[in-house]
């Protein structure tokens, strides 16, 4: 059967709905990534201009904060839009509907990119204004690796789906936990080789790792490493591949063992 | 005349635990069958395979001549579901609500079509309050507003009287057995209100452990097991 644009936008309508209503949903969504880039940002700064006055570290941090925030609105928007859905027991209304699985996660995608289109930016106009720190001046490139932690994002939220729905609720917590285990391993904030040798073993196989070293060299030495997105989107595709395997298998077994109607009791 | 929808030996299990065994119905347009029994008897795990909530073990659903499990976003197009005991969003208004539901079923018209629908359900005033406003009563109409949304052919209703005022019992008794009549519209429902039942169904499957100990039209099951009302064939069957 054909997608229709119609229930994917009656999806992302849904949520629009639920974040027009909710004054905490938009602190979630504007506070913290202001807290965290006006906090780090003046830390670097202090660090820099007392400690190590020839080193990039402003740029360095304020890039690696904004891809870092990009990729939690948009595993966060996946992961949490479909909390939202078993929070309010609606997850069962909208399965007997004529909605199917890929225009809901179609629907919660382009929502997730919203979230992430504004928090970012905001994060883009704090950091030009506070900092002079422009990104959308470090070249098209930059797109490239955004489009690649977003893809990564919604292997994690799908992941984080497929926990829920398998386990129950008990694992909503993943929602906000799981891709904060990557962290250590993505080397957002340092580069790879400062990790002891087993977890930059373990990094080889995090595409965002790839990510933001290419990023420090686009923003220190104003170089792009195709061979490091590429090496990123490679195993990024596996990664999507995976995720979504796993989450129909989840949802076709909670249907099968009648979890599907108890979530969310 | 063919049947609109075909139930076929459905069998379900969790484990080793049976909830449905052999269940096969069939349901003709303006039919109003009740699925009939104790707690736990699997009345809800019947309606849930039969909106492809939950799967079956093995069993085979026609709607409309087409297999369901091949062609579940087609058909759902024209078959609805109400519960008491599903809720929609509570931080939307029950208009912002309605309107998503419009779009999952790509309703022409919608704005008619929801202002018609919540003045039928005596709706009207609450179309700008928030769902979490709405007492239990309010909240079943506009599950039932929303289940009208796409004119469906074909409505499955968990226990739709429950928790309602006995004036809008009576009322939406009556209102779904005008509209079973009036637009073909066949109703498959459960309900513990024998009495409110027994007013409008003409069918009744009786089910006791996942196992039908009945099945036919009322007129025929009073005379097949010489009683006069559902209740005495809920006792003398059931218990």
């Amino acid at each position: 059967m054909k997608l229709s644009f119609k229930r994917i936008w009656g999806i992302i309508l849904r949520h629009l709905y639920l974040l027009k209503h909710s004054f905490s949903r938009w602190i979630d969504l504007l506070y913290w990534p202001t807290v965290d880039l006006l906090l780090w940002g003046f830390i670097t700064i202090y660090l820099q201009k007392d400690f190590y006055p020839e080193g990039k570290w402003v740029f360095q941090f304020i890039g690696a904060l904004i891809f870092w925030n990009i990729l939690i609105r948009a595993q966060q928007g996946l992961a949490v839009g479909f909390l939202e859905d078993i929070w309010a027991r609606n997850l069962l209304h909208l399965f007997v509907s004529p909605l199917t699985i890929t225009e809901y996660l179609l629907g919660l995608f382009i929502f997730s990119l919203f979230k992430a289109f504004i928090a970012s930016l905001l994060m883009a106009i704090i950091a030009t204004f506070a900092f002079n720190f422009k990104i959308w001046l470090q070249g098209i490139d930059i797109f490239l690796m955004v489009f690649n932690l977003i893809f990564f994002a919604w292997s994690i939220g799908l992941l984080t789906m497929a926990f829920i729905l398998f386990f129950g609720q008990e694992a909503e917590i993943l929602a906000w936990a799981l891709a904060l285990f990557f962290l250590p391993f993505s080397a957002v904030f340092y580069p790879v080789d400062v990790l002891p040798k087993f977890f930059q073993y373990i990094a080889q196989f995090v595409p965002t790792s790839y990510i933001f070293e290419t990023m420090r060299k686009v923003l220190l030495e104003g170089e792009v490493s195709y061979v490091l997105i590429l090496k990123a989107y490679f195993l990024t595709i596996i990664y999507f591949f995976i995720s979504v395997v796993i989450f129909i298998l989840s949802f076709n077994f909670a249907k099968k063992t009648g979890k599907f109607t108890k979530i969310g009791e | 005349m063919k049947p609109i929808l075909k139930v076929e030996n459905v069998y379900k299990n969790f484990g080793s635990k049976i909830v449905l065994k052999n269940v096969s119905f069939e349901l003709y347009p303006s039919d109003i069958l009740g699925i009939i029994g104790p707690n736990g008897a699997g009345k809800s795990t019947l309606l849930y395979i039969l909106l492809n909530i939950i799967t079956p073990t093995s069993g085979k659903i026609f709607y409309f001549g087409k297999d369901f499990f091949k062609n579940r976003s087609e058909i759902l197009k024209k078959v609805s579901f109400a519960s008491q005991y599903v809720s929609l969003p509570y931080s939307l208004t029950v208009e912002e609500n309605l309107k998503v539901f419009a779009n999952l079923y790509e309703i022409k018209k919608a704005d008619k079509k929801i202002t018609e629908l919540l003045d039928l359900f005596r709706l009207k005033d609450k179309k700008k309050v928030l769902t979490r406003a709405l007492s239990s009563g309010e909240m079943m109409r506009l599950n039932l507003v929303r289940a009208f949304l796409n004119d469906p052919l074909i409505l499955l209703l968990d226990e739709p009287t429950a928790g309602l005022d006995p004036e809008y019992v009576k009322y939406i008794s009556e209102l779904l057995k005008y509209l079973s009549k009036d637009k073909q519209l066949a109703i498959i429902l459960t309900s513990h209100q024998l009495g409110e039942l027994e007013k409008i169904i003409n069918k009744a499957l009786l089910i006791k452990n996942g196992i039908t100990l009945a099945y036919g039209t009322l007129t025929e099951l009073f005379k097949k097991f010489k009683v006069n009302s559902l209740e005495e064939l809920y006792f003398k069957i059931l218990t």
